[in-house]
């Protein structure tokens, strides 16, 4: 039997949903989480479990889908990478629909005949540029501490097997210098979040002590939490107990998967290979220290370096309120272009680009109006 | 190994070799044997056509190849329209340089599938395009036959309290394709479902009557096909995921490219939207037929505007099932 399978038991998710109506009666209070993971966000919608949750329990949908927090910037080199002859370029599916400041996309960029190839793994792009010597091949490295060490891996693969035409534009992003960037702004008595759900596959690699902080230094509940029903679930009923107790702490709560050290093979790569840089965030701007640029010693891999690339200046898109949708101050039906201008066909801003991001999400899966009634 | 030339789309003799050493050797009927411009058909009442272009990678995938979808996709066309299929045309674009024994193959195969579900091809047409401006091979086929539904059935004629029907299994010739496109070896043992529906679709008119819809949910799955039937009837459609069936393969390699099953294609499943009371009987002659062995009911028409479709989740809970923007892309993490 599917292991996984007996975490979506609809007999152990109700008598969850049960304990988390107790949890929520007795905390007596509305209650405000986010989490900031692209598979949560899909998860919850997808499961149903949004439209199960008690009265007064609002759950948000913070800078969690890499795609999202792809900066404009970084899609408008993109863009133009795509347009430079004997480049290929080699990213990951759910990149090719963002559009960059003009709209355009790497769709329409591969309709003008732009090479762009979908790969499921870094180490496909290195494969590519074996099969392709004559061109550069540029794998677009957007991610968070997940994707950062196949990314890695990928380009130790390259140099150990002399394969000179490949390079990586690393767009990676770190999740808890986000966190604390949220945090430090959402304090004092109007504090739009009360709790994490901390991202179970980031926590796979980091473990739990860079989490610690979220409960330590600013007294909020924060549990690392699996994507099935139960394991959301019973995050959820943890986060309200803490609320409740008074007794905040960073708990993991997706033991099968995560070590509180994290995985030390998955950091030792990603070390070996990057180092922390500063990050333009979509949405959030730039925030010191909170992405991944690679190493001096790996330089030749290294896009930006190698073809001399550097981030265009873009204006903020007018009108687009993402940056409090991601912040949690605003919930996406609350955004005035949602589902109006700003739909997944016409996204005008990155939570409604990818099918992980929170406006996207709550389009597809609630619809452009309120939630069908229970 | 002997590849096409360029010389074989000519309309010389190169083309006249490729089309009697190929395709009617292979195809062969009465009506193509007399190498006429077009065909005579004998039909009676009115017709139903339909018409489907091909393209396909890989060219041959588990549980099919170019060759039997181009019957099976047209035919199926046909059959949910309330016709029964007879005659088939096929048009090749093939590209310069393809291997011959590869057409072949694929040609054999159209064979065998249209000799299976009763059809025969009777005209065609062949062109070769340069090396590059074709991915190797494109088929397009039309379909014609005679309907057997009076009225024929349509997503216009649901109606609140219709009880939906799924013949089978989702997501497999999707997830196979792509599989088999991607190289994605961690995705084993999935297959197209591929199959010829109109023995199925004739028998649940013929035997079971009423009924309103009959749809393939190819392209866009089941979700984009229901979402149809709702913008065209007016109407909402309530969906039991846990009723709805799905291979365990299938399942997890959706859960790890971060794909929906509901909304990868299909090429050998039937929708089908009839009266209630007349649930049970259409349930019972579809599992009757090899085809139809795992299908299941649904869902349910319910009146409602706007017209949505909603997905009752496993654990009680609701969504959305709405259309998607473009094709299904796996996810980053």
């Amino acid at each position: 039997m599917d292991f996984s399978a007996s975490f979506q038991n609809p007999e152990l998710c109700r008598a969850l949903l049960a304990r988390l109506e107790r949890e929520m009666e007795a905390w007596g209070r509305p209650a405000r989480f986010m989490e900031v993971c692209g598979t949560h966000t899909v998860s919850i919608f997808q499961s149903g479990l949004r439209s199960l949750l008690p009265p007064g329990l609002t759950h948000l949908s913070g800078p969690g889908c890499p795609v999202c927090v792809t900066h404009e910037a970084e899609v408008a080199l993109f863009l133009e990478l795509a347009g430079r002859d004997k480049t290929l370029l080699a990213t990951f599916g759910d990149l090719v629909r963002v559009p960059g400041p003009d709209g355009r996309s790497l769709k329409h960029a591969q309709a003008d005949g732009a090479r762009v190839q979908i790969v499921y793994s870094p180490l496909d792009a290195v494969r590519l540029a074996g099969e392709h010597p004559g061109d550069s091949v540029v794998f677009l490295g957007v991610g968070f501490e997940t994707t950062a060490p196949a990314v890695a891996g990928a380009v130790l693969s390259a140099r150990r097997r002399g394969v000179t035409n490949f390079c990586v534009l690393s767009c990676h992003k770190l999740v808890p210098p986000v966190l604390r960037v949220l945090l430090e702004k959402d304090q004092g008595r109007s504090r739009s979040i009360d709790a994490f759900l901390l991202p179970g596959h980031v926590a796979v690699v980091l473990g739990l002590e860079p989490f610690r902080f979220v409960a330590e230094s600013h007294g909020r509940p924060a549990v690392v939490a699996g994507f099935e029903p139960a394991d959301i679930l019973s995050a959820l009923c943890l986060m309200l107990e803490q609320l409740r107790t008074g007794r905040p702490a960073a708990v993991n709560a997706y033991g099968r998967a995560v070590d509180a050290g994290g995985s030390p093979a998955a950091l030792a790569v990603l070390n070996q290979v990057f180092r922390v840089c500063d990050a333009r965030w979509r949405g959030l701007g730039l925030i010191p220290d909170s992405g991944l640029t690679l190493r001096d010693e790996f330089a030749s891999f290294n896009a930006v370096e190698r073809l001399g690339l550097s981030l265009p200046d873009t204006a903020p898109i007018p009108g687009c309120r993402c940056g409090q949708v991601l912040s949690g101050s605003i919930t996406p039906d609350q955004c005035p272009l949602f589902g109006k201008s700003c739909t997944p066909r016409n996204p005008t801003g990155p939570c409604m680009v990818s099918s992980e991001g929170s406006c996207a999400a709550w389009y597809r899966y609630q619809g452009a109006n309120p939630a069908p009634a229970r | 190994m002997n590849r096409l030339l360029l010389d074989s789309g000519s309309g010389g003799r190169a083309s006249q070799r490729l089309i009697t050493d190929l395709f009617v050797r292979h195809l062969d009927n009465e009506i193509l044997r007399r190498m006429d411009d077009g065909a005579v058909l004998d039909m009676r009442g009115p017709v139903v056509m339909s018409t489907d272009g091909y393209t396909v990678t890989p060219l041959f995938f588990p549980g099919g190849d170019i060759g039997s979808l181009a019957v099976h996709g047209t035919v199926n066309d046909v059959a949910v329209m309330g016709g029964r299929p007879r005659y088939l045309s096929c048009g090749f674009i093939l590209e310069e340089g393809l291997e011959l024994d590869v057409l072949e193959r694929v040609v054999q195969s159209m064979a065998g599938a249209a000799r299976r579900a009763g059809v025969a091809v009777v005209t065609g047409d062949t062109k070769v395009v340069p090396r590059g401006a074709c991915d190797r091979l494109f088929i397009t086929t039309t379909g014609v036959g005679e309907l057997i539904a009076e009225p024929a059935p349509s997503g216009h004629a649901a109606r609140p309290g219709d009880a939906v029907l799924l013949s089978g299994t989702v997501g497999d010739h999707g997830l196979t394709v792509m599989a088999r496109r991607e190289e994605l070896s961690f995705i084993s043992d999935v297959r197209s479902d591929s199959a010829p529906l109109n023995r199925l679709a004739e028998r649940l008119i013929t035997e079971v009557g009423d009924i309103h819809v009959l749809r393939d949910p190819t392209r866009g799955g089941l979700a984009t096909t229901l979402n149809e039937i709702a913008e065209q009837s007016g109407l909402s459609c309530v969906v039991d995921e846990a009723a709805v069936p799905v291979r365990e393969n299938v399942r997890a390699g959706c859960g790890v490219l971060g794909l929906d099953p509901l909304y990868l294609a299909n090429e050998g499943k039937l929708i089908c939207v009839l009266p209630r009371e007349k649930a049970d009987a259409a349930l019972a002659v579809m599992r009757s037929e090899p085809v139809g062995m795992d299908a299941a009911l649904v869902g349910e028409m319910v009146a409602g505007a706007p017209p949505r479709v909603t997905l009752r989740t496993r654990m009680g809970g609701q969504r959305l099932l709405s259309m998607l923007e473009g094709a299904p892309l796996p996810r980053i993490c």
